[in-house]
């Protein structure tokens, strides 16, 4: 760890980039400036910020309906994110797609996704064209517990696996679909024994602990660049939020305050904090001012999308084919 | 000109564009060694071999998301989907993820994606092997649907699919496949939203495509020898469609019919009656008239299917039911 404080700095400074968009959101959505869905991923930096640590710019990624941390992660820009959850003109999708749909080709990111699980057959067709095209590029494609139910699932991890394909598959276990405790719904406790299924490499880890992502998600991408085939890496984590902003007043039906409180405790910042703080990487003075950054990029994205004009009308119309 | 069969103009036109474009492939079941179930002709894997004509596990709905995944990071994917029935699998790849990814992106990649599939059944394949379900396609925004009726039509429009930068299915219908017609040796392509008049009259417009554009003709020529004149338009494409020579024809003829194969309620002929009716209504001198297959799934006894699905008897008693009112 003391060897790279750069990154470490890094890690740190994107897991609070991303915990503090969300928070940011939240406030927006609050106060209706933001009208739209929104899935927070408070809670769950470790794991995207942990994976794409490990992947070049030129990597792919695929995310979910939950998918400002993997964006932001993968170098998304927190202006044009900002904006296209308002509805702007300058938003990344020019308000046509909103927080389930935000891509940035250029940055490899094929798209968030409002259809659970979705992403995977796109992600591995991704890494059929990295092969054919013969480049060392691979795929990250991330799901969650609910998404590894799924037919899509079944049949992507078979394909990518018969035919070797460069895919790291990331499920973000944190224990809920929707409702649906994944005890409730899933045939196995460790989603990663799948893997066998299909015989391919995997492993769980801590998906709180964004080292233990980065090590994991970095041995998986070697593989994939080496032309060994895909993995399957199950970051067992914890949504902090409800499913969605506005859901508070059922949390409790389905999952407990003590539990939710339990794995707040569990926090993967606060947690990598202190690491950093014990290895003499981040003292006080430094981590203010990384929060002092975070904050005035965070302010500059929110009066971007606010002072952007919302698209006109008849936009509506445009960008369907291709010419 | 020489003549070649319809699937042999099909196999054609992928080899030729897998020549021309590197980035081309075939994907899907049984398309490599058995050379696609309804065509049977491995010729395309002789030539391109397991890399460019990638037989898939029976996975559908991956089928498309892996071509998807391909046709935005820089191929040009041409996916097989055996026949229409099985599109139900692949239908959130198609609905949710194919027609919309553009779009929803803001308009800044493309998806250069032809997706081929079978349809309309061979006779006795009976009710999950001969749907006709080209209009559920029409009804999404973002896919363009080819459906020929003619080898060569079958070869250029599936030519100009494979260099579109957008989504398009391809619909081929089994009973054709074995049928010749005149395709020439050079090279062409036909651009979508252009329907062809196979056949000009002044009495009434019939509107058809895919198979039933055959059985038109030949209930045209049977009530030709009554006097009545038919004009027969082919569409082609669907998504464009070609709604200027549909509305010149019935400016002609102030008659329309539409035939196809799929069942009536809900089917593309509905849309075509409404686009008559919004845009032309006063060109019409009788109600337009729809003849499709009746509302049940298709039946296996070949005594049930013929009851079911249109032939050259309905059809001209439908003609002379409108002009001789």
């Amino acid at each position: 760890m003391k060897g790279q404080p750069k990154m470490m700095l890094q890690l740190y400074r994107t897991m609070l980039m991303i915990r503090r968009f969300e928070e940011k959101a939240m406030d927006l959505k609050a106060r209706q400036i933001i009208a739209g869905l929104l899935h927070l991923y408070i809670g769950e930096e470790a794991v995207a910020t942990g994976v794409c640590a490990s992947l070049r710019k030129d990597d792919y990624i695929s995310s979910t309906h939950r998918g400002h941390g993997h964006c932001i992660a993968k170098g998304g820009d927190v202006s044009l994110m900002m904006a296209e959850l308002l509805g702007r003109q300058t938003g990344y999708c020019q308000g046509k797609g909103g927080s389930m749909h935000i891509a940035d080709i250029d940055l490899g990111i094929l798209g968030a996704n409002g259809i659970v699980a979705a992403g995977m057959p796109i992600s591995g067709g991704a890494a059929l064209s990295i092969k054919m095209r013969g480049t060392d590029q691979v795929v990250a494609c991330f799901f969650g517990d609910g998404g590894s139910n799924t037919g899509a699932f079944h049949e992507s991890l078979n394909m990518a696996a018969v035919w070797k394909l460069p895919v790291i598959y990331v499920c973000e276990n944190n224990g809920y679909a929707i409702s649906v405790a994944q005890s409730r719904a899933c045939s196995v406790r460790d989603i990663y024994l799948r893997k066998d299924a299909y015989g391919i490499q995997g492993c769980a880890v801590d998906g709180n602990d964004v080292l233990a992502v980065y090590e994991a998600a970095k041995e998986a991408v070697a593989r994939a660049r080496h032309g060994e085939g895909p993995t399957l890496i199950e970051c067992k984590t914890y949504r902090w939020r409800g499913h969605y902003e506005g859901e508070a007043d059922r949390t409790y039906t389905y999952r407990t305050k003590q539990e939710i409180e339990e794995w707040m405790e569990k926090c993967p910042i606060k947690r990598f904090q202190k690491r950093l703080a014990e290895a003499e990487i981040l003292d006080q003075k430094g981590l203010n001012q990384i929060e002092k950054e975070v904050q005035e990029e965070l302010e500059k994205a929110v009066q971007f999308a606010q002072n952007s004009p919302f698209p006109e009308p008849q936009e509506a119309l445009k960008g369907l084919y291709a010419e | 000109m020489r003549e070649i069969t319809f699937s042999s103009a099909i196999v054609e036109a992928l080899k030729e564009e897998m020549r021309r474009d590197h980035r081309v492939f075939v994907m899907g079941e049984d398309v490599g060694r058995f050379g696609m179930i309804y065509i049977a002709k491995p010729e395309l894997w002789k030539e391109f071999g397991d890399e460019r004509v990638r037989d898939t596990p029976i996975s559908e709905n991956s089928i498309i998301g892996f071509a998807l995944g391909a046709a935005i990071t820089g191929l040009r994917p041409v996916a097989d989907i055996m026949f229409c029935n099985l599109m139900t699998l692949a239908m959130e790849q198609i609905v949710n993820q194919v027609a919309k990814v553009r779009y929803m992106f803001g308009g800044k990649i493309k998806v250069p994606l032809v997706i081929r599939s079978s349809l309309g059944g061979l006779r006795l394949a009976a009710a999950q092997h001969s749907e006709h379900l080209e209009a559920w396609f029409t009804h999404v925004p973002g896919l363009k649907v080819a459906i020929p009726s003619t080898p060569y039509d079958a070869k250029g429009l599936l030519k100009t699919a494979i260099r579109d930068d957008n989504p398009v299915i391809f619909f081929e219908h089994q009973l054709l496949m074995p049928t010749s017609g005149p395709v020439p040796e050079e090279e062409y392509v036909i651009p979508f939203g252009k329907a062809d008049i196979k056949r000009e009259g002044r009495d009434i417009t019939i509107i058809s495509y895919a198979l039933m554009v055959h059985r038109v003709l030949k209930s045209a020529e049977a009530v030709a020898n009554e006097g009545i004149q038919a004009e027969v338009i082919d569409l082609r494409t669907l998504s464009p469609l070609d709604k200027e020579t549909i509305l010149k024809s019935v400016e002609k003829t102030g008659r329309l019919l539409i035939v196809h194969q799929s069942c009536t309620t809900g089917g593309f002929g509905a849309e075509i009656a409404a686009l008559v009716a919004e845009e032309g209504f006063e060109l019409l001198t009788t109600p337009i008239q729809r003849l499709g297959a009746l509302d049940v799934p298709v039946p296996y006894s070949p005594v049930l299917e013929d009851y079911v699905v249109p032939n050259e008897q309905k059809i001209a008693e439908k003609i002379r039911g409108m002009v001789n009112q």
